[in-house]
């Protein structure tokens, strides 16, 4: 770790959902001012991480400390910011007008909401009404939402998908932008070629951190060149 | 609390009505139609109308209310907005005032119209002020608002919302004197009645249609709706989770 204070530390970390672990003794550090991945097969426990740092998975056994205060803190609320997988916005309403709600619930002044919707490039749709929208349209919408106020850190849910290469380009850029400014991105993806965009990456398996390592580090320890072949190799084939 | 989050609540949800038509029909148009269609069932406009016209001044927008936002406060749930406003700095009365306010306004409309065609037009008699049937009425559509948003915990989906009506609803409409006075009711049946909220939505109308001069009755079965509203929303923000399973 090369940060003295991290945006996110975790020790011994366990969940329980409807019974069952689903993440056993997670422990990891996100530097502050870093684009991290998070990766893993499907079910391996990479939403239920994300909450649990957003504060809002309950039954949480452990250490999970964000900017510095217990995960979930009030004072948290206005410097963390979560987009949900499933776009987690009002689809009877128009572009605008949600992303103004929820600036409004934030505090944020009506320039940020012009500011969110230019970083997404929807500022030329901003009246239409989000239930007509496609679904990568949509999750811009929600990822505006999460840009009001410039949070702290940015906890983002498989923010790309549905999105196109440009698109996803684009947004990448705006994730580096923003980490050059200062906030920590949290990303999680199931593409291998966003996972070369971070600084460091973070592989879950069954609910246990199976890597904790930096692109270069897992070519260098698997020998694959392709980062895709590299996570196979690590995570196994009967991952999924 | 902050007022400016209740407030822009309260403008998102009638932001969200507007853009739906159907709903606002069913809340300002389908009471005074169904009021109409009362008063032609029975074809005149005398004391047989006034016992059940006047009590559905309270009871319809009761039932309106509790449809549209036990629905309305289901979809914040299963949405994921929800989620996103609590992971914020909302307070949760914040939230549930918002929609308070909004629906407390249509709430205000809908006894207005109401009252205007069924005293107006159609000749309800009211022997009681005119403005406690206004109070009463509007009242009973926040009393339905209430407990629509408190309900909402209690349902996953809105198909499971829609069986309130049959579960919840219908029971209370049966038992609370519309039909029959519940006096005259088998006794285990009068004592279930004085646990229904909708019982005092028709006894305080009922009061007004008798009595000539607002007494402490109406003034106790006001309290009483007024006390339950309060309770359901107290309630409906302990069902708000900021963390769940």
């Amino acid at each position: 770790m090369d940060t003295v204070c991290p945006a996110v530390r975790i020790r011994d970390l366990t969940v329980v959902r409807g019974g069952k672990r689903v993440l056993h003794e997670i422990g990891l550090d996100i530097a502050a001012g870093s684009v991290t991945g998070l990766l893993g097969p499907s079910g391996s426990g990479k939403t239920t991480l994300i909450r649990t740092i957003v504060g809002v998975q309950a039954h949480v056994r452990g250490e999970v400390e964000v900017l510095g205060r217990p995960a979930g803190a009030g004072s948290l609320r206005s410097r963390v910011a979560y987009v949900t997988q499933a776009p987690s916005v009002y689809d009877d309403l128009t572009i605008d007008e949600n992303v103004r709600y929820f600036a409004r619930v934030l505090g944020q002044p009506a320039q940020a909401v012009d500011a969110a919707l230019d970083t997404v490039g929807l500022h030329d749709h901003a009246d239409r009404r989000v239930s007509e929208l496609s679904g990568g349209q949509r999750s811009r919408v929600s990822l505006a939402t999460a840009l009001l106020g410039g949070p702290d850190l940015l906890v983002l849910d498989e923010p790309t998908v549905g999105l196109d290469p440009v698109l996803r380009a684009e947004l990448w850029d705006t994730f580096d932008r923003l980490a050059d400014d200062g906030a920590t991105l949290l990303i999680s993806s199931h593409v291998m070629d966003e996972a070369d965009r971070c600084e460091r990456i973070f592989i879950l398996r069954e609910g246990r951190l199976a890597v904790d390592d930096t692109p270069e580090g897992m070519r260098e320890r698997t020998g694959c060149d392709r980062l895709e072949a590299a996570f196979l190799a690590l995570v196994g084939g009967g991952a999924r | 609390m902050t007022p400016t989050i209740v407030a822009g609540t309260a403008v998102r949800v009638l932001q969200q009505l507007r853009g739906d038509p159907r709903t606002v029909a069913l809340l300002l148009v389908v009471p005074v139609v169904l009021l109409t269609v009362v008063r032609f069932v029975i074809n005149d406009d005398g004391p047989v109308f006034d016992r059940f016209g006047l009590p559905l001044l309270g009871i319809f927008p009761l039932i309106l209310m509790f449809a549209v936002t036990s629905i309305a406060m289901l979809r914040e749930r299963t949405s994921g907005t929800l989620e996103r406003l609590l992971s914020m700095p909302l307070a949760k009365l914040d939230l549930l005032l918002g929609y308070a306010l909004a629906f407390g306004a249509i709430a205000v409309v809908q006894a207005v119209l109401l009252f205007a065609v069924g005293v107006g037009l159609l000749g309800l008699d009211v022997a009681g002020p005119l403005w406690a049937v206004v109070v009463l009425s509007v009242a009973n559509g926040v009393l339905g608002m209430a407990m629509g948003l408190l309900l909402s915990a209690f349902a996953s989906t809105e198909f499971q919302a829609m069986q309130f009506m049959p579960a919840f609803v219908i029971p209370q409409l049966l038992l609370c004197g519309l039909a029959v006075a519940r006096a005259d009711m088998a006794q285990p049946l009068h004592w279930v009645s004085w646990a229904m909220p909708m019982t005092y939505a028709f006894n305080g109308l009922d009061e007004l249609r008798a009595t000539a001069t607002v007494d402490g009755q109406m003034i106790g079965d006001l309290a009483i709706v007024v006390a339950i509203s309060l309770a359901a929303l107290a309630l409906g923000a302990i069902t708000l989770r900021r963390r769940t399973p």
